[in-house]
């Protein structure tokens, strides 16, 4: 029971995550919560469940697509939303990316309709494997394994490449990377690109593991991946991991120990909990790993 | 007095007098979430909630009680006020996104609970009586309306409101100059919430029903932008924006199925034209002096 529990939170909790790292990256960089980024989510869902149903295409070739897909648009939004409001207030680029995260939804609704729309039956043979007393699915291998393929390859970009450098070199200071020859607009651009992709990846593994994807589906999932991105102290990639595993493990336990009808508001608890005790987050003061 | 009212009101065209009441709520909402962000400078993301709270404690007073209704929304903003108070209290130690965030995880503990809440029914919402008053309720929301904005006028121009805008423009300077500053925070969001709490109240009165479910995470967003559109911290600011953006989605209706997509577009096409806002930076009364010909004090 525990053990299955567990399994059931880390597979939740790292799409958590997966969304979370988009967040981070894009606060850490231009300080702003990129509230669209839930519906981009659900955009990869989409566009990963159209692959998979018209073009009949293997689920991994379907993320590929939604993460390029994705990719482009991330920037596009950036491009258009958020570049022209880079020396106003922040409030104002706040409320540009509450337009956009409307504005999408909406499109979605009109273009695929209200109602949830399932993945085709086999897009992914899920298999029971028995590991002790728990029966762990090979879909949450699937889960846990590529966000976690997908997390060390964005920890070898920020640490290991000369963009990733540069994005934290533009995190760190704004004015002096541009001063230093830093292309600071590509930089950010890149950053969009990245987090992107990573919601998109997200937002097909959460379709194949509820076999759900609806117009609305990225405002919930994409305000618990915010906490959970808050929860570990914005700006850092490792904190966006740990708290989005942490919120997801603590909701399924909360689920499994009889509060399914609060389902939504542990996640926000223990967020509120958690920031009253350390106000900038778990690993808030790690500055230097900021991205 | 009563009759005349009621034929004035019956003189409107009903549709016309749904966006009214609309925009009349939203005005008083909007006033209030501006003496938290505008005035204050502390970002909300869960106005919303106050407003639920507000909308439930009305209707349950309605319900349980024989209070006239102006009693009824006193009771409902004070109630509001002092839930506001105590979570001001550990949450406003916090700053930025943090404090938004808190704000945004409060909100969504608050909808949950009304969800789960048996005495008003949970998630089938709640069908609230018609309010104790012979006075027709678009008036009622007007008038309301109206003492809102003269109450936040009043306490912008106030000692009050002149320590709130220190707090706002740098809190560890205001800090260091005498100035309260968790204190006067708690006050600006009790405040605020008062403003909420009657606004809920006049929607679940004017609707006659609520759902929880009505004040989520978007409904708070719709608050915001309001009072960001208008230009923070502006009073004739939150009631232009929310004139606007409260009629919006209605003179959009032709579009019907568009009307969300272009509503969205409006919010970005906006910010981008006038990211401080319609009025931001723009001194009203200077502008009225300077039109009747006098020069503003100070100049």
């Amino acid at each position: 029971m525990f053990l299955q529990q567990l399994v059931n939170g880390v597979a939740l909790g790292s799409v958590y995550a997966l969304i979370a790292l988009g967040y981070t990256m894009v606060y850490g960089i231009i300080t702003l919560i990129n509230f669209a980024h839930g519906e981009i989510f659900m955009a990869g869902a989409f566009i990963g469940l159209l692959l998979v149903s018209a073009f009949k295409v293997n689920v991994f070739v379907a993320m590929a697509g939604a993460m390029v897909f994705c990719m482009l648009m991330g920037v596009i939004i950036e491009l258009i939303a958020y570049r022209p409001l880079r020396k106003s207030s922040r409030l104002s680029a706040l409320i540009s990316a509450i337009g956009v995260s409307i504005f999408l939804s909406s499109l979605a609704l009109m273009v695929f309709g209200a109602d949830a729309k399932g993945f085709p039956d086999g897009a992914f043979p899920v298999r029971q494997i028995k590991v002790g007393t728990a029966d762990i699915s090979t879909l949450q291998i699937l889960i846990i394994g590529v966000s976690a393929v997908l997390m060390m390859a964005l920890e070898f970009i920020v640490q290991k490449t000369k963009i990733g450098k540069a994005m934290r070199a533009t995190s760190e200071d704004y004015n002096t990377s541009a001063l230093m020859g830093i292309n600071v607009n590509r930089v950010i651009s890149f950053t969009f690109a990245l987090g992107s992709a990573l919601a998109a990846a997200g937002g097909v593994l959460v379709g194949v593991l509820f076999n759900a994807v609806s117009f609305n589906m990225g405002l919930m999932a994409g305000l618990k991946a915010f906490a959970a991105a808050v929860l570990g102290g914005i700006g850092s990639i490792p904190g966006a991991m740990l708290g989005g595993l942490l919120l997801g493990v603590s909701e399924v336990f909360g689920v499994a120990i009889g509060y399914s009808s609060y389902r939504d508001a542990i996640a926000f608890t223990i967020l509120v909990l958690v920031l009253l005790v350390k106000p900038t987050g778990l690993l808030g003061q790690k500055i230097t790993k900021k991205v | 007095m009563a009759d005349f009212l009621n034929s004035l009101v019956g003189s409107i065209d009903p549709y016309m007098l749904q966006i009214l009441v609309n925009v009349g709520i939203a005005i008083v909402l909007a006033l209030g979430l501006n003496v938290i962000t505008g005035l204050t400078g502390q970002l909300s993301l869960g106005h919303a909630a106050f407003m639920s709270i507000g909308a439930f404690t009305s209707a349950m007073v309605t319900i349980k009680t024989g209070l006239p209704f102006f009693a009824n929304l006193a009771v409902t903003g004070v109630v509001t006020a002092i839930v506001a108070a105590m979570i001001g209290f550990p949450i406003l130690r916090l700053t930025g996104d943090y404090l938004a965030i808190c704000t945004l995880g409060f909100a969504e503990i608050v909808k949950v609970f009304f969800l789960n809440f048996e005495p008003t029914n949970k998630a089938l919402g709640l069908t609230v009586p018609q309010a104790k008053t012979s006075i027709p309720m678009p008036i009622y929301v007007w008038v309301v309306a109206i003492l809102a904005i003269i109450l936040v006028t009043f306490v912008q121009n106030s000692r009050f409101g002149r320590a709130l805008k220190a707090i706002r423009e740098d809190e560890i300077a205001a800090d260091a100059m005498g100035i309260n500053t968790a204190r006067y925070k708690i006050q600006a969001f009790a405040l605020g919430s008062f403003l909420a709490g009657i606004g809920g109240g006049l929607y679940a009165h004017f609707l006659s029903y609520i759902n929880p479910s009505d004040f989520g995470f978007l409904k708070s967003v719709d608050i915001l932008a309001m009072v960001v559109l208008g230009g923070l911290g502006s009073v004739p600011g939150a009631v232009i924006g929310s004139s606007v953006l409260a009629s919006a989605p209605e003179f959009l209706r032709f579009m019907s199925q568009y009307r969300m997509l272009v509503y969205g577009a409006l919010l970005v096409f906006l910010m981008v034209f006038r990211p401080n806002g319609l009025l931001g930076g723009v001194n009203v009364t200077e502008l009225l002096l300077r039109a009747v010909g006098r020069k503003p004090a100070g100049k």
